[in-house]
């Protein structure tokens, strides 16, 4: 209980610290002003969406070699909150999008894969309530979850190599835009921050999912009996 | 006994089933035709626009068809549990996977050449001078969709709403068939036209990964 | 039908769970079949027969244990042994016809002249007549006996049948009794589920009744053959 109370201090403070960097520590971007400070927000959480859905794929290749149903609950843990990530990437990008260029959405290659990854996940998440023998739904959710991870980074390069032929409005600038020292290190810190709170929510929905998952067993089996 | 001619002794078996009743080579050739239709009522169809238009529209029909077209793929063999008879019986699970996608692709590949004259028609497209290209195009683009559609359908056939659940999970997957082929046949289709080598390239490396990932772990799709 | 003397083969089941979810189809269940015997599978529904019988066919992973099949001296055979195996379902395809769905599996099973194979087991099973016939248009009988052929295309040493008389009328009940006769007078080794006394359950040497995913009665220590297939006290 104490170490629960200990890491989520820790997290907060973290994350305490990453917000004042971005809003005090970094310095204000030439052209786009304070909206921009969403950046570090922006970036941080697609990095730790995709760190996420590692997680969830090294999960899944490992729950189809073992076929131990914890493998299966960190699974479906990292995937929720790798979506919880990336919702916060698709929201924070119409909201920098607006002032700047004034249109909410702009089909910019990073966005545009970022949403479809988001869908990917939905899917995952979806396919697990369509199938409702546990064993089944681990194994085919775990087999589902590896395709999808390798279609990522297909996804991003295919879309990528697409919109250069259509430049767009590109969100948060282009991968060439310089970024400042000062704004790397607020950037990578931001992402440590990011990703102590992935850990946290990660395991508090994994333990969630465990005792679901264990209630579960015995449930079926005093009513199969 | 081995791989190769288990998966020829499937692939028979396919073709044959298939081409003695036509009805998943008729029903999606229709599909595709009302789809195009439907389309074309949303926006201007006989403009110089419209030629831009009809490259995302023919890959955007396929892709529909074939969602509906592979729901029974593995869903047939469950009716008088014939998926248990070829597990018995073939050697290596991979040949039952190997022979659908196979069979898979050349439907889709079939109604898609039988669709391209239509199109032609219907949206002023050159589709001849360019035909030897497209159809490397349409069977690069078929073969990317046959293999994650088929490994899916192993998975939908056995979830509840399957019907929507098919395209659900295999529409996102091939985004990346579906930007590549577009890019490819619009290039294609241009008033100046050439090949697209990059979206090739994709459609390859796409159809090598996803294929070899149906190798290591087609077995256990079939798991009972 | 007089099949070749087939190299005998036992099986040995170690342990076996098999958990779905948190059912337990089979708890526990450890078995040794002599090579040669004819085991006669006796339960009520949802007792584990099918999960068993799917298990050693090898559709089936034991959730833990194992399963080994055993030659003679009871040493484990490494090699795939040729296991024949007919359900409840019929697994052949409706839409090809009788003589095209043997030649299929025989083709896949690599066996040397499918076709001649195929002819064999049709004017085996009483279908010669009706080879060229879609499967679609038989009835439950002829497609039981489909299901047969199709489970003895490779000879197999060990032949499991779950409920194998469902849908059989009494001459084919009589028919499938003969053949299995057969089989275990060349040494096949035989496990079948059943429901109750028969023509068929005549046959085995052994009986072994399943009660909720364990063994509960088995001949070999003792029980009665008639009181382990009959369901009383169910």
């Amino acid at each position: 209980m104490k170490k629960h109370a200990l890491a989520s201090a820790v997290v907060f403070l973290l994350l305490g610290a990453a917000a004042y960097g971005a809003l005090f520590v970094a310095p204000t971007e030439k052209t786009m002003g304070t909206i921009q400070r969403i950046f570090y927000l922006h970036v941080s959480s697609a990095w730790t969406g995709l760190t996420a859905f590692f997680i969830c794929f090294l999960a899944n290749l490992v729950y189809v070699w073992r076929r131990e149903p914890r493998w299966d609950w960190l699974a479906v843990s990292a995937a929720e909150v790798g979506l919880v990530f990336t919702t916060v990437v698709l929201v924070t990008g119409p909201i920098w999008a607006h002032p700047v260029w004034g249109i909410w959405w702009t089909w910019d290659a990073r966005l545009t894969s970022t949403f479809v990854l988001w869908l990917l996940y939905i899917s995952y998440l979806l396919l697990r309530t369509l199938v409702e023998e546990p064993d089944r739904r681990a194994l085919f959710s775990a087999l589902f979850g590896i395709f999808a991870f390798i279609d990522v980074p297909l996804v991003f390069g295919s879309i990528r190599w697409w919109r250069t032929q259509h430049p767009q409005p590109v969100v948060m600038g282009g991968s060439g835009s310089g970024l400042e020292p000062t704004m790397w290190y607020v950037l990578l810190f931001s992402w440590g921050a990011m990703l102590s709170l992935m850990a946290l929510l990660v395991r508090a929905r994994f333990e969630f999912e465990a005792v679901r998952g264990e209630t579960d067993l015995v449930r079926r089996e005093a009513e199969g009996v | 006994m081995s791989l190769f001619s288990n998966t020829a002794v499937l692939l028979g078996k396919e073709l044959r089933t298939e081409f003695r009743s036509r009805e998943l080579l008729t029903t999606t050739v229709v599909f595709i035709l009302v789809v195009v239709v439907l389309f074309s009522f949303t926006f201007d169809a006989s403009s110089a626009e419209s030629r831009r238009f009809a490259a995302s529209l023919l890959w955007l029909a396929f892709l529909f068809a074939a969602s509906l077209m592979l729901q029974p793929c593995f869903l047939r063999e469950q009716s008088n549990d014939t998926l248990s008879a070829l597990r018995l019986s073939v050697t290596d699970p991979f040949a039952i996977f190997a022979a659908k996608l196979s069979a898979n692709t050349l439907f889709l590949l079939l109604t898609e050449l039988l669709m391209l004259p239509v199109f032609s028609v219907l949206f002023n497209v050159p589709v001849f001078p360019v035909f030897g290209e497209l159809v490397v195009v349409l069977f690069l683009g078929s073969l990317g969709v046959s293999i994650a559609g088929t490994a899916l359908s192993a998975i939908s056939a056995q979830a509840r709403m399957r019907e929507l659940l098919l395209p659900l999970l295999l529409l996102p997957l091939l985004t990346p068939v579906l930007v590549a082929s577009t890019r490819v046949t619009l290039a294609l289709l241009d008033t100046e036209p050439y090949m697209e080598w990059k979206g090739i390239g994709f459609l390859v490396v796409f159809d090598v990964v996803f294929l070899t990932a149906l190798w290591l772990f087609g077995e256990y799709l079939l798991e009972e | 039908m007089t099949p070749a003397a087939v190299s005998p083969v036992g099986i040995r089941f170690e342990n076996i769970d098999k958990r779905y979810g948190g059912l337990y189809a089979l708890r526990r269940v450890s078995l040794e079949i002599t090579a040669g015997e004819c085991v006669a599978l006796a339960g009520r529904n949802g007792s584990g027969k099918t999960t068993l019988l799917r298990i050693a066919a090898r559709l089936v992973r034991p959730s833990s244990g194992s399963i080994t099949f055993l030659d003679r001296r009871n040493g484990a055979i490494t090699a795939a042994s040729r296991t024949g195996f007919v359900a409840h379902a019929t697994m052949v395809y409706d839409e090809l016809t009788a003589e095209e769905n043997l030649l299929l599996f025989a083709q896949l099973l690599g066996i040397a002249e499918p076709a001649a194979r195929a002819e064999t087991l049709l004017a085996e099973v009483g279908l010669s007549d009706r080879r060229k016939s879609l499967v679609r248009t038989f009835s439950r009988g002829m497609r039981q006996r489909m299901a047969i052929a199709r489970g003895l295309l490779n000879e197999p040493s060990v032949f499991l049948l779950d409920e194998p008389a469902t849908g059989l009328d009494p001459y084919g009940v009589t028919w499938l009794a003969e053949t299995l006769r057969g089989m275990r007078d060349a040494g096949s080794t035989i496990v079948m589920s059943l429901h109750g006394e028969s023509e068929i359950s005549a046959l085995a040497t052994r009986a072994v009744r399943l009660e909720a995913g364990s063994v509960i009665a088995d001949t070999r220590t003792g029980a009665s053959l008639p009181s382990i297939l009959t369901f009383a006290g169910a």
